[in-house]
């Protein structure tokens, strides 16, 4: 039976020299049991008024069981959930690198902006008459997106990258339809080293994925590319910056070549951060591109969500595009909900992800044009920085400049009995969350570094050190000081074979103990 | 740039250090054609204070549902959000982290979502609940797609009262994997006939609870003819505060139960974010989309969490995985969840409680206005009202006196002119006696 106040189950199991207390909190980290199990019957941390006496109208159907939740009084929840909340990393605490992902700081303005009352208590299907505001935000953040890629036209109701994905590549089959070849055009071409969401999007829409390799520069192979090209090839699925952090050279070549047989060019926005202000993605040939609000524009991440997809479309697909849009009108903006003419539908429910539209403009206003292609420049300088202060000790992936991130990969390791697993866990140990790692495929043991524009030279300089150091120890065989990290984070290594091969997925309560007879 | 710490000798300095003559060099494979000589066409930087006066301008153009008295509902509910809701989300260790890659050092995030995932089995009546995901509408889109994975079929029954966004979403993904759909159309004072509808060859059949319109029925029969015809019923609940006082799904036999959580935790927020529930069978959750977490041990034998059974998701299965979801809506779990455990129990159904006899009387101050009429015979905190002339100008008549008298059928059924005098009325705890009876009054003026 296992402990359930998160105390080690015998004496001598937890680390070497350890004093084990008494409730299992290690000073100011505290092991807080779940809230089902700290809460009693009949507390509420919220009052309410008297139910006035009325007769009911449910029609038979009043539930009638206890539905099983705890009662706590306020004091109670705030402190379960600030316990659990010292269990987590955040980026307001460190360099959190992971690449791909683009941790950079969000703004406190842009909440206490996402929170006025005109912007937050505004139901979605109020009289239009009464959230003119809320429709110029939402035009004045299309029109910032436009500018900033150099696209016609934008979706903004798709909800996270992947919803925005999705968007895209519905435009793109709706397009291929309206001309008579949605049946000719079945094959997608994706990169080996695309994020998994593009093979999983461009299959959930029933095109056939047709993986395209890398040259051992990181790149799309071109020529293999064009000698997949055909008649049936329905678009392209392409991160640019890559997800090795390169930019693709030959992009203009690649869009004119599948240009040519009609297809279209997806671009993957997820590191459009990396070239924001100083680079835009219409001038390369994209018909659809989602932009990442939280990455790029700063939205927070929550611990996995909410997002934002918005997703910038050419002037073939834009007619494509799904309900609801932002119209210019006379010195105004519209919202069109139910004109569909030639879109190929909804998204989702009313018009995407307003609290995150606020939070974005906000952002894109504080920075200003200027201080966008800044942020990208910053960026930018940051990863090169850490990948030429790296490389004499660890092994970067590709020779030259990245953009964003920085790749290496486990050669360096090689032979250590550290992986990169290991070494990720050992970051921990040393106050960084790691970075992304054993992505992108096309990469062993891949490890991908995205300092973001957010950190300072001395912030920069501590992170480099920390990674010096450990690649030295890894060389020097202190094995154990790795495969047995993280030793100072709330929990050690978790056992996630258990947890999928017998998966428990909610509290339930202990049964009784039996009395001996 | 308040928001960069570089400072331009920070720059020089780190150009060197790379040995590159200048930021421009870093961007050189970038196609010469292709680099903007100078900034984009937008404004300049700006100060906070600017910043926020630009926008505030905005909100201020608006009329917010606490200036106005709000009776909008029709798949977004206005209810109060303790304070603690909003001071806990904004803790930066929640706000600002990542996906729980990192086990080690997300038990935070890890466990609510574990007491989140649990709490949704509890009022919905199922075994297990993901993690969360976009929004109700697409959550019930991907429960008909999970419906279609399970039974291999491709027809599809949405109930004539599912909401109309709902059913939009699930036919533009329907559209992609060449789904029969089938809907009536849509019968405002309930007694819609699900059954025969129902054959061998359906996938599920999709109703929501309480109807778009506001009508609640017992689900069981329904159940038990899907069940009987190989076919999964899906529940969707727009207004999860419901559950707090109506038998849940699951013990109405539901195999699907996806919902929309704004009730508890989220603002209205003009639409989002939301957040999706998405609660099944335990047979059914390796077929599951979404994120999931669960419970494990450290190498220290401590209870721990972790996401897991990740082999169903697009990071690993890559274009087989069950959905090409990446994000849930972590923060707005988060409220959720916080939301939940400050009510508990007795709050959470005193809280459904009190939207239901709000509601009641509501609707009998309304009934008594002529020309009004309730269709509804049986309802939670939302009916929908009959009136003498087209809604949508009345809702427009009443803005002007203070009131959003709720959603004209015009608004989600445009064109349909037989829904053109109906209008949908939600109650919720935030509604005052007063404000019920200013209501009435106005209407009555407005229908004189």
């Amino acid at each position: 039976m296992m402990n359930r106040q998160g105390r080690p189950t015998a004496p001598g199991e937890g680390a070497a020299g350890r004093i084990e207390t008494v409730l299992g909190h290690r000073g100011l980290d505290h092991e807080e049991a779940l809230i089902f199990e700290i809460g009693q019957g009949g507390r509420s941390g919220v009052d309410l008024p008297d139910v006035p006496a009325v007769e009911s109208r449910l029609g038979g159907l009043a539930r009638n069981d206890t539905i099983g939740l705890p009662g706590l009084s306020e004091p109670q929840v705030v402190r379960h959930y600030v316990r659990l909340s010292r269990r987590n990393y955040a980026i307001d605490m460190g360099l959190y690198p992971l690449g791909s992902c683009t941790m950079k700081h969000n703004p406190r303005l842009n909440e206490k902006l996402a929170r006025l009352p005109g912007l937050a208590d505004l139901h979605p299907l109020a009289p239009l008459s009464t959230v003119s505001g809320a429709i110029e935000l939402m035009g004045t953040l299309a029109h910032w997106l436009k500018v900033l890629t150099g696209m016609p036209a934008v979706a903004l109701s798709p909800k996270a990258g992947a919803h925005g994905e999705l968007c895209g590549m519905m435009a793109i089959r709706a397009a291929h339809v309206a001309k008579g070849e949605g049946a000719l055009r079945t094959r997608v071409l994706v990169p080996e080293s695309a994020h998994g969401t593009n093979p999983a999007t461009a299959a959930y829409c029933g095109f056939k994925v047709d993986p395209v390799p890398a040259t051992e520069d990181g790149r799309v192979d071109l020529a293999a590319l064009k000698a997949k090209l055909g008649p049936d090839v329905a678009a392209i699925m392409l991160t640019n910056p890559n997800t090795c952090g390169l930019f693709e050279r030959d992009i203009l070549e690649i869009a004119e070549a599948v240009h040519g047989v009609g297809g279209y060019f997806y671009c993957d926005g997820a590191n459009f951060n990396a070239i924001v202000g100083r680079v835009r993605p219409g001038d390369l040939g994209v018909d659809a591109m989602h932009i990442n609000l939280h990455k790029t524009f700063s939205t927070p991440h929550g611990g996995g969500g909410p997002g934002s997809g918005p997703v910038v479309l050419s002037d073939a697909l834009a007619p494509f595009a799904p309900l609801p849009w932002v119209v210019e009108t006379d010195g105004g903006y519209t919202l069109v909900e139910a004109e569909a003419g030639e879109s190929f539908g909804r998204m989702a429910a009313f018009h995407g992800q307003m609290g995150m539209f606020v939070r974005a403009l906000a952002y894109m206003m504080s920075h200003g044009a200027d201080g966008l292609a800044q942020a990208a420049s910053d960026a930018v300088l940051a990863a090169n920085y850490i990948q030429a202060k790296l490389s004499d000790v660890m092994t970067a992936a590709f020779e030259g400049p990245c953009m964003h991130e920085a790749l290496f990969d486990d050669r360096f390791l090689k032979d250590t009995g550290v992986t990169t697993l290991d070494f990720a866990k050992a970051m921990i140990d040393e106050g960084y969350h790691p970075m992304t790692m054993y992505f992108p495929l096309v990469v062993h043991g891949a490890m991908l570094i995205e300092p973001t524009e957010s950190e300072s030279r001395e912030s920069l300089d501590a992170f480099i050190a920390v990674m010096r150091a450990l690649a030295t120890a890894a060389k020097a065989g202190e094995v154990e000081r790795f495969t047995g990290a993280p030793h100072y984070a709330p929990r050690r290594r978790l056992d996630e074979t258990a947890a999928a091969r017998k998966p428990v997925l909610r509290w339930t309560p202990a049964v009784p103990v039996q009395a001996a007879e | 740039m308040r928001y960069l710490p570089l400072t331009g000798a920070d720059r020089t300095a780190m150009l060197a250090a790379i040995g590159a003559p200048s930021v421009d060099d870093l961007f050189r494979d970038v196609p010469v054609s292709a680099r903007l000589p100078g900034p984009v066409d937008l404004p300049a930087h700006l100060g906070e204070w600017e910043v926020e006066k630009a926008i505030a301008a905005m909100a201020a153009r608006n009329r917010h549902s606490g200036d106005l008295a709000s009776f909008l509902g029709a798949g977004a509910y206005r209810h109060h959000v303790p304070a603690a809701v909003d001071h806990l989300i904004q803790r930066s260790e929640f706000l600002t982290s990542y996906t729980p890659y990192q086990p080690e050092i997300a038990q935070g995030t890890l466990q609510y979502l574990f007491e989140f995932q649990t709490q949704v089995g509890m009022l919905t009546g199922m075994e297990v609940a993901n993690a969360s995901m976009y929004d109700g509408s697409t959550a019930c889109a991907e429960a008909v797609e999970m419906a279609r994975r399970i039974t291999g079929r491709k027809r599809v029954v949405l109930s004539g009262n599912l909401h109309p966004h709902y059913a939009e979403v699930i036919r533009t993904l329907g559209a992609l994997h060449e789904t029969d759909i089938v809907q009536d159309a849509p019968r405002p004072a309930g007694g819609e006939a699900l059954v025969p509808a129902l054959d061998k060859a359906t996938a599920c059949v999709v109703v929501q609870y309480p109807d778009v319109f506001g009508n609640i029925r017992d689900l069981s029969a329904l159940a038990a003819a899907a069940q009987a015809n190989g076919a999964l019923l899906v529940v969707a609940v727009t207004e999860v505060v419901s559950l707090g006082a109506l038998v849940p799904p699951g013990a109405m036999g539901a195999d699907i139960v996806v919902g929309e959580g704004q009730g508890l935790g989220g603002g209205l927020g003009f639409g989002g974010p939301y957040l999706g529930l998405f609660a099944t069978r335990a047979k059914y959750v390796r077929q599951m989309p979404g994120r999931l977490c669960g419970e494990t041990v450290d190498a220290e034998g401590r209870r721990g969490f972790v996401l897991t059974l990740s082999t169903r998701e697009q990071h690993i299965r890559r274009e087989k995985a069950t959905s090409n979801i990446c994000t849930n809506s972590g923060l707005c779990s988060l409220a959720f969840t916080i939301h939940l455990s400050l009510l508990g129990e007795a709050g959470f159904t005193k809280l459904a409680a009190l939207n239901h006899a709000r509601a009641v009387q509501a609707a009998q101050a309304l009934a008594a206005v002529p020309g009004v009429s309730v269709l509804n015979p049986a309802f939670f905190n939302e009916f929908t009202l009959k009136l003498s002339r087209e809604a949508a100008g009345v809702v427009e008549a009443l803005v002007a006196k203070g009131i959003l008298a709720g959603v004209p059928g015009a608004r989600l059924w445009p064109g349909q002119a037989d829904l053109a005098n109906i209008l949908l009325v939600a109650v919720t705890e935030t509604n005052t006696t007063a404000e019920i009876e200013a209501f009435a009054a106005a209407l009555a003026e407005v229908l004189a």
